[in-house]
């Protein structure tokens, strides 16, 4: 077993974990974080995308020793005081969520990429969500929040 | 499916790195983005006993352009290659495939030289490698080797790469004045595999093409070149007439494998078109670069 230690959402965790675990798993069995969802385990749903030192990764494709040292930001790192961040609010508002399995993959990939690249448009946006799947396809409305959320940003 | 049970090793100087290879061989596999290891893994097609990770070799993560080369170290990271200026200046081609690998957070982690040892045919960095000619440094215990692009490729996931060494570099030429470049492919949906892919290169001189180099992804097990229809090219003016005939030329001894996005006919005939596509825009962008 080895002992990592990383930051996630503000605070330093540690568990001690086989090499073989992934990410994921670590976040959601060692950390008690299962707001990341794990839905292909290897690479093509993007469920479970988190953010590690500023970068959308998918925590399925990344061992945890490897993220050690490591800031993570998790679904459950983006509400504040209880409450729901902008691209969240938008998203509720667009109705962007069907059974929501998918969904803190979305909103952890669209918050990463417009961090990014706040002026985004319609495509870019599509593009960049390209690598996660909504097994509702319910993706118009999934565009729709993220677009929405960049356009509060914009005029706040 | 969780990975299955795999010993850790995280050696932190290539020196160690090599040895720890040495030892272990074809038990071992090296562990760099693991945007394709560790699928295989989950997914039983690859069991290695022991996982050589080489993330912490920080000297492996570098770009620099030395002798009319730039140098890519092996753990550089795709998004790192995408937003350097160094790589969209001294190697447009390399700067035109890397925003089609995958998706964004599989850029933040996969790496150069994990793309290039892992040798997916229809992968986009193989066939960018085999058209610029690019040459891969390798380190064994005796030392440094490198390898052609030509050499590297030996087969579906297959490279020249013995089981004791490790990729550590690899080094594309700095394109010439007058070199106008285009990645194409066709794909489901964006971020997909190549159906196929075509990574162009044209250098003009005086109007004339006086370099020509085509590879296409996703046609055979391996990368492929077409030396005929780059002949065919050199010291003419670009021309719709000469691109037909090129696409006529690059895949006539085409024979393409067949799977459910497409037949060996389809690929075919979409290998032609991506051939006219690709050198008519390589064409145009080398005379804006002029």
């Amino acid at each position: 077993m080895i002992e990592v230690t990383v930051q996630v959402n503000g605070a330093p965790r540690t568990a001690s974990v086989e090499a073989r675990k992934t990410l994921a798993d670590f976040l959601r069995d060692d950390l008690d974080l299962t707001g990341t969802h794990v839905g292909c385990e290897h690479g093509v749903c993007g469920a479970c995308t988190v953010i590690v030192d500023g970068r959308a990764v998918r925590s399925c494709l990344m061992l945890a020793v490897q993220a050690a040292g490591a800031e993570i930001t998790t679904i459950e790192g983006l509400a504040n005081d209880g409450g729901l961040g902008t691209l969240q609010q938008a998203m509720w508002d667009s109705h962007s969520f069907q059974c929501g399995f998918c969904t803190p993959g979305f909103v952890m990939q669209a918050t990463a990429y417009l961090s990014a690249h706040p002026d985004a448009d319609e495509q870019e946006i599509r593009e960049a969500l390209s690598g996660n799947i909504c097994r509702c396809t319910g993706y118009q409305s999934i565009i729709d929040g993220v677009l929405l959320a960049a356009q509060r940003s914009r005029e706040a | 499916m969780k990975l299955p049970y795999v010993e850790y090793e995280a050696p932190t100087t290539i020196a160690e790195a090599v040895d720890l290879l040495a030892e272990h061989e074809d038990e071992a596999s090296v562990l760099a983005g693991g945007q394709s290891l560790i699928p295989l893994m989950a997914l039983r097609l690859a069991r290695p006993a022991v996982l050589i990770d080489i993330n912490g070799l920080s000297e492996l993560s570098l770009v620099a352009v030395t002798d009319g080369r730039v140098a890519i170290g092996a753990m550089t990271r795709e998004y790192v290659a995408e937003d350097s200026a160094t790589v969209s200046d001294a190697a447009p081609l390399l700067a035109a495939a890397l925003p089609l690998i995958g998706h964004e957070a599989i850029r933040s982690r996969g790496t150069i030289g994990g793309s290039l040892a892992h040798a997916d045919p229809a992968a986009e960095l193989p066939a960018v490698a085999l058209a610029l000619d690019a040459e891969f440094a390798v380190r064994g215990r005796a030392g440094e080797r490198v390898v052609p692009a030509a050499d590297w490729f030996e087969g579906y996931l297959a490279t020249s790469r013995r089981p004791d060494e490790l990729l550590t570099e690899v080094r594309f030429p700095v394109a010439a004045p007058g070199t106008g470049v285009a990645f194409l492919e066709i794909a489901r949906r964006h971020g997909d595999f190549a159906i196929v892919g075509l990574a162009v290169s044209l250098t003009l001189a005086d109007g004339v093409i006086s370099d020509a180099r085509l590879a296409f992804a996703g046609v055979s097990d391996v990368p492929v070149r077409v030396a005929e229809a780059e002949d065919l090219l050199l010291g003419e003016r670009p021309s719709a007439e000469l691109f037909a005939e090129a696409a006529r030329v690059a895949t006539a001894g085409l024979d393409p494998p067949a799977d459910l996005n497409g037949s060996s006919e389809y690929r075919k005939q979409v290998a032609a078109t991506l051939v006219r596509r690709g050198l008519q825009a390589a064409a145009d962008n080398a005379d804006e670069r002029q």
